[in-house]
């Protein structure tokens, strides 16, 4: 069983705010993470891999910086951990982002299964998954909360809005998992400190089989033009009295908004 | 390479610096320079109010754009009904076509669906194509994928449009993967350039806390999926008949890789956020895992689905679906009532885009009142369970 785990470094986004004076996003001690639900994808990853043998392998796109989250699952558990890197990719937008990485998929050669985390946390586009997998010609499942392998063969269990749905699906593919799939492990201490010296694989774009007219920039069909603060036109209004006096004016809203 | 930086109209103010989602910038001496770790986002030229930093994009000049022509929604459709989404984006076209001038298009696939047609028209399409195949009953990535891409490959629509739902965000990535054409996921706004027939394509970044307008210069067709719950549907039109174009396919089940086994829905009631008008959420304010009891009696007597912060899941006090925020549900209902929840960002990133906010927190200064349309400070074991008798009282 090769497992592959697509991942992300994001920054945490939970901390991001835009500066009221300047309008722009404010950057200064914003840490950088795991994707959250790649650290799902990276879970199942080694979850499948103690079941059912075989290897666990994490790759992610990014900076020079974006090492220190392979490292990371490095202690969580991966075997091996590759770094796509390199001034040529920048600029991706999930077009290119999934082409690179289903190339690298290609160098890393045989695997039965490919898992990322449902969408990243600033992004929450959700397209990279899929895309990877159309690019290497393998079906997929998204939004997994439960997976079985069945030789070459895989039942998996998604969440949609509205209900579950098991798919069986045939092996090579592609899945996304949502939180509830696990619980991610803590690394302990003892790997944390073993994951410092354990290699990790960078490749460039000499390393890959990419055109260079569909990576980075060149090959983004989209492109961000413009980047601003939400329009807040907050106008809130505190309904101040006793309980039922308070109860009664909420009631009179809610008759307004004809809900009752 | 791709951002220019222009150091004669560099004052060192530094704005694109703190603009910087990646400390991709630095300044130095009133000259601009990019890191490493430059994404080519463009935040630090939208940031710029000096003009020093221009972005500039390599023309794909491969596409002859002018060969495609028209505006195309992909259908949703379960149970034989049309999905909401999909009335809400056929409204959207045909507020967005009145610039193009060209017919709304629905591309209807399934097995079965013609009864959707008629409900179609009403809602905005002008022209149906319609493919219909039992391996299409229900919607599954690989044989929906390869159906879709063959018309956009034969038709050369200008725009598609699908819902940001599930199945949409499963199914558009998909199609532009391999049709090489822009995706822009979630768009919440979307508007027409129209002397160069661009979809201006806007959508909320960073949980929330930045817009980020995108465009397809280059590539067709331009794809995108809209955020369910914020277009509006046009009021239905009667007596409009539809263009229809019925295109057989030949499909093989044995060709298909997956095979919907089970499909267990779940009581839409209390749980389906994404879809709910309203929704009734809880805080760790309630003290206690059985007082969530209260929510649901309220969300009872509303009608609301029922939402949870993530400090009361990760508590184990209600399971996880409920949880609305940046790592449990996005979530836009016309009101959200927000009960003992103190609103830490990444819960606001999930609901403050809701029409009306509602707060019950008996803490002044919690940062939910900073986004509550109402609110009220008090003790919520006093107020909700008044506020359920009243609103049974009323009905």
């Amino acid at each position: 069983m090769n497992i592959i785990v697509l991942m992300k470094q994001v920054p945490d986004t939970t901390e991001v705010r835009i500066d009221p004076v300047t309008n722009t996003l404010v950057r200064e001690g914003v840490p950088s993470i795991i994707n959250p639900f790649d650290e799902n994808a990276i879970e199942a990853g080694i979850e499948l891999v103690e079941q059912h043998g075989g290897k666990c392998t994490a790759l992610t796109m990014g900076p020079p910086q974006a090492e220190e989250a392979l490292r990371r699952a490095l202690a969580m558990g991966v075997d091996e951990a590759i770094l796509v890197c390199g001034r040529e990719f920048a600029g991706a937008d999930t077009w290119a982002t999934s082409y690179t990485l289903a190339q690298a998929v290609k160098k890393i050669g045989e695997y039965d299964l490919l898992i990322c985390g449902k969408q990243t946390f600033e992004g929450d586009t959700a397209q990279v998954g899929p895309g990877v997998a159309e690019q290497l010609g393998i079906p997929q499942a998204t939004y997994a909360i439960e997976v079985a392998i069945d030789g070459r063969k895989m039942q998996v269990k998604r969440v949609l809005e509205d209900r579950y749905e098991t798919l069986e699906i045939r092996l090579p593919a592609l899945i996304s998992v949502v939180k509830q799939i696990n619980e991610p492990r803590h690394p302990r201490l003892k790997n944390v400190m073993a994951a410092k010296k354990k290699p990790i694989t960078v490749w460039g774009v000499a390393d890959l089989d990419v055109k260079p007219n569909l990576i980075g920039l060149a090959g983004s069909p989209t492109g961000v033009v413009r980047i601003f603060a939400p329009e807040r036109t907050h106008k809130g209004e505190i309904l101040e009295g006793e309980t039922p006096v308070v109860v009664d004016k909420l009631v009179e809203k809610l008759r307004q908004l004809e809900v009752v | 390479m791709a951002i220019v930086t222009d150091a004669s109209k560099c004052t060192g103010c530094m704005l694109c610096a703190r603009a910087c989602p990646y400390e991709g910038i630095v300044v130095e001496d009133k000259v601009p320079s990019l890191t490493e770790t430059c994404t080519y986002c463009g935040a630090c030229v939208s940031a710029c109010k000096f003009e020093a930093l221009r972005q500039e994009r390599p023309p794909k000049e491969d596409t002859d754009t002018s060969a495609y022509r028209g505006l195309w929604v992909v259908a949703e459709h379960d149970d034989n009904r049309l999905a909401h989404v999909t009335r809400e984006l056929l409204g959207e076209a045909q507020r967005l076509t009145a610039d193009l001038a060209e017919p709304v298009t629905l591309v209807l696939i399934g097995h079965g669906v013609e009864d959707l047609i008629a409900p179609a028209a009403a809602a905005g399409a002008d022209r149906v194509l319609l493919v219909q195949h039992e391996v299409l009953k229900d919607y599954r990535t690989g044989p929906y994928t390869d159906v879709l891409c063959g018309l956009v490959e034969a038709r050369k629509p200008e725009i598609v449009l699908f819902g940001a739902t599930a199945q949409g965000r499963d199914f558009a990535p998909r199609c532009a993967s391999r049709l090489v054409a822009g995706l822009t996921a979630d768009c919440t706004q979307l508007g027409i350039d129209v002397d160069r027939r661009l979809l201006v394509q806007t959508r909320p970044a960073f949980g929330g806390n930045i817009m980020a307008t995108i465009l397809t210069e280059h590539s067709r067709p331009q794809m995108a999926t809209v955020r369910p719950k914020v277009m509006r549907p046009i009021p239905p039109r009667e007596g409009v008949t539809p263009e229809i174009d019925e295109v057989v396919v030949h499909l093989d089940e044995r060709a298909v890789a997956t095979k919907i086994l089970e499909v267990a829905r779940q009581e839409r009631h209390h749980v389906n956020l994404a879809d709910a008008e309203i929704i009734v959420s809880g805080g760790r304010g309630l003290k206690k895992p059985e007082n969530f009891d209260m929510i649901f009696d309220l969300a009872d007597a509303l009608g609301a689905a029922v939402g949870a912060s993530r400090a009361t899941v990760d508590a184990g006090w209600i399971p996880a679906y409920h949880q609305v925020g940046q790592t449990g549900t996005t979530v836009q209902p016309k009101i959200y009532v927000a009960c003992g929840i103190s609103g830490a960002i990444q819960h606001l990133a999930g609901m403050q885009t809701s029409e009306v906010i509602i707060a019950i927190n008996d803490d002044a200064d919690a940062p939910i009142f900073k986004v509550a349309t109402y609110g009220i400070v008090g003790d919520l074991f006093e107020v909700i369970p008044a506020l359920t008798e009243a609103i049974r009282r009323q009905q």
